[in-house]
């Protein structure tokens, strides 16, 4: 029963739809946008979490505590954080470009929302099934760094701009050994369509087939989502949180909440392409394939935690050598045998 | 006819957006309308059911190549950003080559005979790319490779630092 209860809503909500006569072609669009709004509450709940986990997680590693005061284990700290970040004023300083800079903290949360859009978050859950899903994905990840380097073109100030250049450099070098990871998914599994690869991993994950791009493609997507240790576009002892500098008040809660957002979706992809999906380990089939998933997708944002509170960030040209020296040749390597693999034994 | 109104919002949306890259006098809003600019011809891909050719777009041109003119505009000297996208006003010249290009395109367009092919554009149309791409034209395909790495190796080479090796007399 719990397992379709997500499908079954939105079969009884176009059931319901096509019962008082609408036309097909309005009931399809009425229900992408009741997915879209239902995909922004996950992504809004899910960030609102995350800030509390994050203080939770960092407070273990640092034998503190953490948020306690706000109602049962300090559970509501989440809505004075929110409630604290709405009342601030939002100051537009005089010397920025105020178009870009008004403009950034809007266009940031597009591109996590548009890739949430295309992945199955449990059995034929995905709000739109895409046959180049992956390859969608790749794309519009991209155009985050252009949404990032605005903020930091047009808050003309040094520190913004240094960290507009630095996540413009991080983000397309880490782009490229992504890429060059996800080919070696692309070649086992023959499909670019994100549900094709989830029913790819039915006999064996793909974190074990494929655990040299795993791991690049976790230590690139890391890089892509400036997550600690690679989060240099802010590093708050050099550049003053970088690119927001200069925001207050909302314009820096939307940033503050689109890392988030994008940690979400660097979760929900590696949970996707290497952890199965919502596919249920050990047969286990009692519970249901979307909470499946979460389950997964949250064990990936604890390591993830777990990483940034351990690893002090790295140098930039450390940073760098990385990526070129270290990262593309092994994910090139990574794809030359799994090519010869896939010839001679025929996976 | 939702086709027909996505192809005008698109278009308006296309043509606007390429006018203001040419018209705008700071150079960084001209690179993000040009970005605007790729959108929109991703969505007509999309319309045209070219799904494939619509992510290529988004993430050659609106992910990488845009990319490309924003490491040119940062290191672009920022004394007069207001009035870096340089415009001159070279009419007498400009006007007879713009209407020249356009009657040539006209005239070709309308002199060849479009049959439209009766075969619907496939479901999955990467599945049809790929052997095309990486079977039938792989020669011309790797060519291309290897001339954008040899460009791009010669690139490196032109920015190299020259060694000052004649102070040694």
């Amino acid at each position: 029963m719990f397992e379709t209860i997500f499908v079954d809503a939105a079969n009884w909500l176009r059931n319901l739809l096509i019962s008082i006569n609408l036309s097909p072609f309005v009931v399809e669009v009425f229900l992408h946008v009741v997915k879209m709004v239902v995909i922004l509450v996950f992504v809004l709940l899910n960030v609102m979490w995350l800030v509390y986990m994050e203080r939770k997680v960092s407070a273990r590693f640092q034998c503190r505590v953490g948020p306690d005061r706000n109602g049962p284990y300090g559970l509501a700290q989440i809505f004075n954080d929110v409630a604290k970040l709405i009342s601030k004023e939002m100051i537009l300083p005089t010397h920025v470009n105020k178009k870009m800079y008004l403009l950034a903290p809007i266009l940031i949360f597009a591109p996590p929302m548009a890739i949430l859009a295309v992945t199955p978050m449990g059995e034929g859950m995905a709000a739109v099934d895409l046959n180049l899903g992956l390859y969608y994905f790749v794309a519009i990840a991209g155009i985050n760094t252009v949404v990032v380097w605005m903020a930091g073109w047009s808050s003309n100030n040094k520190y913004s701009l240094v960290g507009g250049m630095r996540a413009v450099a991080q983000m397309v070098s880490y782009e490229i050994p992504l890429l060059l990871a996800l080919v070696g998914v692309i070649v086992l599994t023959g499909t670019l369509n994100l549900n094709g690869i989830v029913d790819a991993q039915k006999s064996a994950w793909l974190i074990f087939t494929q655990p040299l791009a795993f791991f690049i493609y976790f230590i690139a997507a890391m890089a892509e989502a400036n997550r600690a240790p690679f989060d240099l576009v802010e590093g708050e002892s050099e550049i003053i949180s970088g690119p927001y500098t200069e925001y207050s008040g909302m314009g820096f809660a939307f940033f503050f909440l689109a890392e988030y957002a994008n940690l979400l979706v660097m979760a929900i992809m590696t949970t996707t392409l290497f952890l199965g999906g919502w596919l249920a380990p050990f047969g286990w089939t009692f519970i249901p394939s979307w909470l499946w998933f979460i389950i997964k997708v949250y064990f990936v944002i604890w390591v993830v935690m777990w990483m940034r509170w351990t690893f002090p960030r790295i140098r930039i040209d450390h940073l760098m050598n990385l990526a070129w020296k270290f990262l593309v040749p092994l994910a090139i390597a990574n794809i030359f045998v799994t090519g010869l693999a896939k010839y001679f034994i025929g996976i | 006819m939702g086709e027909f109104i996505a192809f005008i919002i698109l278009a308006v949306c296309l043509l606007g957006s390429a006018l203001l890259v040419v018209t705008l006098r700071d150079i960084v809003h001209a690179v993000l309308c040009l970005i605007l600019v790729f959108f929109s011809v991703a969505g007509i891909f999309i319309l045209l059911n070219a799904d494939f050719l619509a992510v290529v777009q988004i993430l050659v041109y609106a992910g990488g190549v845009s990319i490309m003119v924003v490491f040119g505009v940062m290191t672009v000297q920022r004394t007069q950003i207001q009035r870096s996208n340089s415009a001159n006003s070279r009419f007498l010249v400009a006007i007879p080559v713009v209407f020249g290009t356009f009657l040539v395109a006209a005239i070709t367009a309308a002199r060849n005979i479009w049959t439209p092919a009766n075969v619907p554009v496939p479901e999955n149309d990467i599945k049809h790319l790929a052997p095309i791409l990486l079977d039938n034209y792989v020669i011309p395909f790797e060519a291309a490779a290897i001339l954008l790495t040899v460009a791009m190796t010669g690139a490196l080479l032109l920015v190299k630092e020259v060694k000052d090796s004649g102070n040694k007399s």
